[in-house]
């Protein structure tokens, strides 16, 4: 066992440290207010190989691993949680689904594009009717000749719109239940594929969340993912990938705020000292910083196994339901550590709360993970 | 090496289209000084093209011997024909101590000249004296924060230095002191002449000679952006000062070259100079230590810049400047 | 093209603090980084190699830790690394460093060799001139701007105290860039991940034909005698006040002084 560094991840700490102070949290603020994606920070990621971090360099990717993309996600996190999510539903919900499921013929053709991020991708599960209760899917895909016909919708489809490449779950045989859900991959521009209303969130504001609208949008047959019938199996294992991304941005998130904290009762004084001096200051900070380290290994585990092969499922809802409650502790705590500032957009803590919150909702609520972990302990 | 063989020290006089350049003189006027300790000889080395008229000036401020080089090929500084003028005087010469400004042109020049007469250069010193040995003791700020390094080069001659401007002072200029004036006729090697100039363009906005201001407002990383740097530009327009800034701040394109103050940008001594958000490492205060009063303001109580302040506020700059501002502005209007 | 990019590693001395007690350095904690001037280098070799192709050697003298730097230049697009590393280097001032240099790009292919103008640790501007003198080159220092014209020619736009200058050199020549000349690129994940994989080629003293009398110490002409802490001006008064306060206190002074 060994919990230090490689030089190959200290080398790469160094680059994406550099990249999210210089080029990621000079936008964090602006992104924030004016609900803008950002564009730009995207294609200076792609550049750099960022968007296609964990995959073999034969399909466009940086030949990186888990453990590698899980620090990219936090420390680009750390800056800004709207950059960390852009890169982890990218990267988990739609590269990895093509990649671990894909035939030949669809990994050449669309994962060089995605890993080199010339093409941004998507995932759409949740439907209106259909959210922790994932098998309640409403959309269907039917064979007609050599297309498939999709009709129905996908909300909170994070990276919508701006995605060229989306995942997308539909029912291809109602009365089989979750065995009669089917994942498909859909590019934008398909006749009958459009993009509903832009939702205005709480947090990760620069992020975009929008409906998918499908509408007898018609694709090739070859486009299906996996087996007939397998797409409940393919979201699943999906999520469970995602989740070490979602854990990774939670960690980010509450590493900032804690950053910023330490930065802020260093210099703040009341009754004539640093708050820092102050007992109860620093008795919760290392309470909370002890979370954070906490976080941090149970992230690295879950991708350490996912990276050899181990089944990490259990893991990463771990992680993630570790990570994101302790994100939402950390943030609020630190606006409360800013006192009256902390309410106000002079300082960045009250962002970073109101994008902590998320990472207790999406890609499996706080709940959802507990029943994963508890179903694996009673089983 | 017989050192005895080699005396007097040679100032390389810099000029800017027949416009002799402050630093010369200030070398001058050292080279005087360690000149008379060493009971030898100033000779100042003039290149250049249509100059000798210009040669009884420098006498005037403390050369006993001009060496004039005046020849076309001279006549605007390029790295080889200049090093091999300075080379054959040296060689002819064998001088004792070698000064030279440390200008981008004296920083092109000094290393070139060394490695062909294989001697030591100490660069960018800040302080020259005679040892009991007649040795040169050439003193320079070292890395290390507030490390000071005294350097010799006791096997080799001639000494060679080269000094920033403005951290020597120059001399009265005496019109009737005696010397002579030495025409030298250079044997040009044009084999190897290679680098041709095209331009030299001179831009407006270097203009502004910020080691000529007597207030400066200087911003640092703790200013850290193009709007910081227009806060501190409202700031000094409020005052009638120049706003200069650290290296860090050059190098990340945020202020042109011409406003940096340290080692390797100017040498500055105002009677107020402002550090703002500036950590004060040993290249920054090698440029401004010998203000009159400074005044620094930095978030981090172990910045070096407060042991060289008269006043230090640990505080955050960003608050502290448009407030500055507003309140001297409310001062004048009273 | 052939490049050679001389770099070197040096302490953050922007990031060096004192104690506010003692006014010593506190030592502990200075990362150690690529020079900032030498990056400006190495980005404008990677532009040539973006633009015409080019193969991009690195090399730089120092102890191991070196290979840092080194591992970087790699991730950043370089071909070729070389750590130039002997015991018989050390304690060589910029003179002999210059020697122990030249003698290794004997050995190596060029059209063009780069520096950065100086090294922050230093700060001395010297062993790029010195580099190319013992080369026989000729040299272009503070270059902000290099474009290369077919078949061999370079333009150069170099910054001087009034302005710029453009010049004209013909390869094989030495340049030494500002880093303020360009943004030197982040590493490529990809680059990254294989950094550690390639081969960095140690060189020492058997490698290279210089007289041994010319390396480290023993070929140093210049010798530190001693150093000593500057006392510098002594710290005056040092307020820990909020920011209404402390602008009193400025203003008051600058009152006292007669500025306002």
């Amino acid at each position: 066992m060994d919990f230090t560094l490689t030089k190959e991840q200290t080398l790469f700490l160094q680059m994406i440290r550099e990249f999210a102070e210089k080029e990621v949290k000079p936008l964090a603020a602006e992104v924030d207010e004016d609900e803008r994606f950002p564009e730009e920070t995207v294609r200076k990621m792609a550049k750099l190989g960022i968007m296609g971090i964990p995959f073999p360099t034969k399909y466009g990717g940086a030949g990186g691993d888990n453990i590698l993309y899980s620090m990219a996600v936090e420390e680009l996190s750390r800056m800004c949680g709207t950059t960390g999510v852009v890169v982890s539903a990218h990267t988990s919900l739609c590269v990895a689904p093509i990649y671990e499921h894909g035939t030949e013929d669809q990994k050449q053709k669309y994962l060089p594009k995605l890993c080199s991020g010339k093409w941004l991708g998507a995932f759409g599960l949740t439907e209106p009717n259909a959210g922790t209760d994932a098998s309640a899917q409403q959309t269907t895909a039917t064979l007609d000749g050599d297309e498939y016909v999709i009709n129905g919708s996908k909300i909170f489809i994070t990276n919508a719109f701006y995605a060229d490449v989306y995942v997308v779950m539909a029912m291809t045989d109602k009365s089989l239940g979750t065995r009669g859900i089917s994942a498909f991959i859909v590019e934008k521009g398909t006749p009958g594929f459009s993009f509903g209303k832009k939702e205005k969130k709480l947090g990760i504001r620069g992020s975009a969340t929008c409906e998918l609208i499908f509408e007898n949008c018609r694709i090739p047959k070859e486009n299906l993912l996996g087996k007939i019938g397998g797409g409940f199996g393919v979201a699943m294992k999906t999520l469970d990938g995602g989740r070490i991304g979602i854990a990774a941005q939670a960690l980010g998130i509450a590493q900032g705020a804690m950053d910023e904290t330490v930065k802020y009762v260093k210099e703040r004084k009341q009754f004539g000292k640093p708050i820092g001096q102050f007992q109860n200051t620093q008795f919760q900070l290392a309470d909370l910083s002890t979370k954070i380290e906490a976080a941090r290994w149970l992230v690295r585990v879950a991708a350490f196994k996912k990276d050899r092969g181990i089944p990490y499922s259990v893991d990463a809802a771990r992680a993630k339901l570790f990570a994101s409650e302790t994100s939402m502790e950390v943030t609020v705590k630190a606006v409360q550590f800013h006192g009256g500032y902390g309410y106000t957009r002079e300082y960045p803590v009250e962002r970073m709360m109101r994008d902590a919150k998320i990472t207790e909702i999406y890609e499996g609520t706080s709940e959802v993970q507990r029943m994963v972990i508890g179903a694996t302990l009673l089983k | 090496m017989d050192k005895s063989q080699y005396k007097d020290i040679y100032v390389f006089i810099e000029q800017r289209e027949g416009i002799i350049q402050n630093v010369g003189l200030e070398l001058l006027n050292k080279a005087r000084e360690l000149a008379e300790t060493l009971e030898e000889k100033v000779c100042a080395m003039f290149l250049g093209h249509n100059i000798k008229s210009k040669a009884q000036e420098l006498i005037a401020y403390g050369a006993d011997t001009v060496l004039c080089a005046d020849e076309p090929e001279l006549a605007q500084y390029n790295t080889e024909p200049y090093t091999q003028a300075i080379v054959q005087i040296i060689n002819e010469k064998n001088p004792s101590i070698v000064l030279i400004g440390a200008t981008t042109i004296g920083r092109d020049l000094g290393p070139r000249i060394s490695a062909r007469v294989e001697t030591g250069l100490t660069a960018d010193c800040t302080g020259l004296a005679i040892s009991e040995e007649r040795d040169l003791m050439m003193t320079r700020p070292a890395f290390g924060g507030n490390l000071m390094a005294t350097i010799l080069c006791k096997e080799h001659r001639p000494q060679m230095s080269t000094v920033r401007p403005g951290v020597m002072l120059k001399g009265e200029k005496e019109d009737n002191r005696k010397g002579n004036i030495e025409e030298i006729g250079v044997k040009f090697d044009t084999s190897k002449f290679k680098v041709k100039i095209l331009e030299n363009v001179k831009e407006a906005k270097n203009m502004i000679d910020i080691t000529e201001a007597k207030i400066l407002v200087s911003g640092g990383r703790g200013v850290g952006s193009t709007e910081g740097f227009q806060k501190l530009q409202e700031l000094a327009d409020e005052i009638g000062a120049e706003v200069s800034s650290s290296r860090a701040m050059v190098d990340a394109g945020i202020i042109p070259h011409d406003r940096q103050v340290g080692q390797t940008g100017k040498t500055v001594r105002p009677d107020v100079y402002f550090a703002f958000g500036i950590s004060g490492a040993i290249q920054h205060l090698a440029g401004m230590e010998e203000s009159d009063f400074i005044i620094a303001v930095n978030k981090d109580k172990t910045a070096p810049i407060f042991q060289n302040a008269d006043l230090g506020i640990v505080g955050d700059v960003n608050q502290i400047i448009p407030l500055l501002t507003e309140k001297l502005r409310n001062e004048v209007r009273k | 093209m052939n490049i050679v990019v001389c770099i070197k590693q040096v302490p953050d001395t922007t990031e060096i603090k004192l104690n506010p007690e003692t006014g010593t350095m506190i030592r502990e904690g200075v990362p150690s980084i690529m020079n900032p001037d030498d990056k400006g280098g190495l980005e404008m070799a990677l532009e040539l190699k973006d633009q015409y192709g080019a193969h991009i050697t690195v090399i730089t003298m120092g102890p191991a830790q070196a290979d840092q730097i080194l591992r970087e230049a790699f991730a950043m697009g370089v071909d070729r690394a070389i750590l130039l590393t002997d015991r018989k280097f050390a304690g060589a001032d910029t003179l002999a460093t210059s020697n122990a240099l030249a003698g290794a790009l004997k050995i190596l292919d060029y059209d063009l060799i780069i520096t950065g103008r100086q090294a922050i640790d230093g700060d001395t501007a010297q062993v790029g001139p010195q580099v190319a003198e013992h080369l026989d080159l000729p040299q272009v220092t503070y270059v902000e701007n290099l474009q290369f014209k077919a078949p061999k020619t370079f333009t150069i736009k170099k910054a001087t105290e009034e302005g710029y200058q453009t010049v004209e050199v013909d390869a094989p020549c030495v340049v030494t860039v500002l880093a303020s000349a360009n943004h030197p690129r982040y590493m490529s994940v990809s680059g990254i991940v294989t950094a550690y994989q390639r081969e960095v080629e140690i060189w020492g003293f058997d490698n290279i034909k210089v007289d041994e009398n010319k390396l480290g110490l023993k070929g140093s002409p210049t010798r530190v005698a001693k150093s000593f802490t500057k006392g510098g001006k002594m710290a005056g008064q040092l307020y820990e006040v909020d920011a209404k306060e402390a602008v009193g206190i400025i203003v008051n002074k600058l009152k006292d002084k007669f500025i306002v």
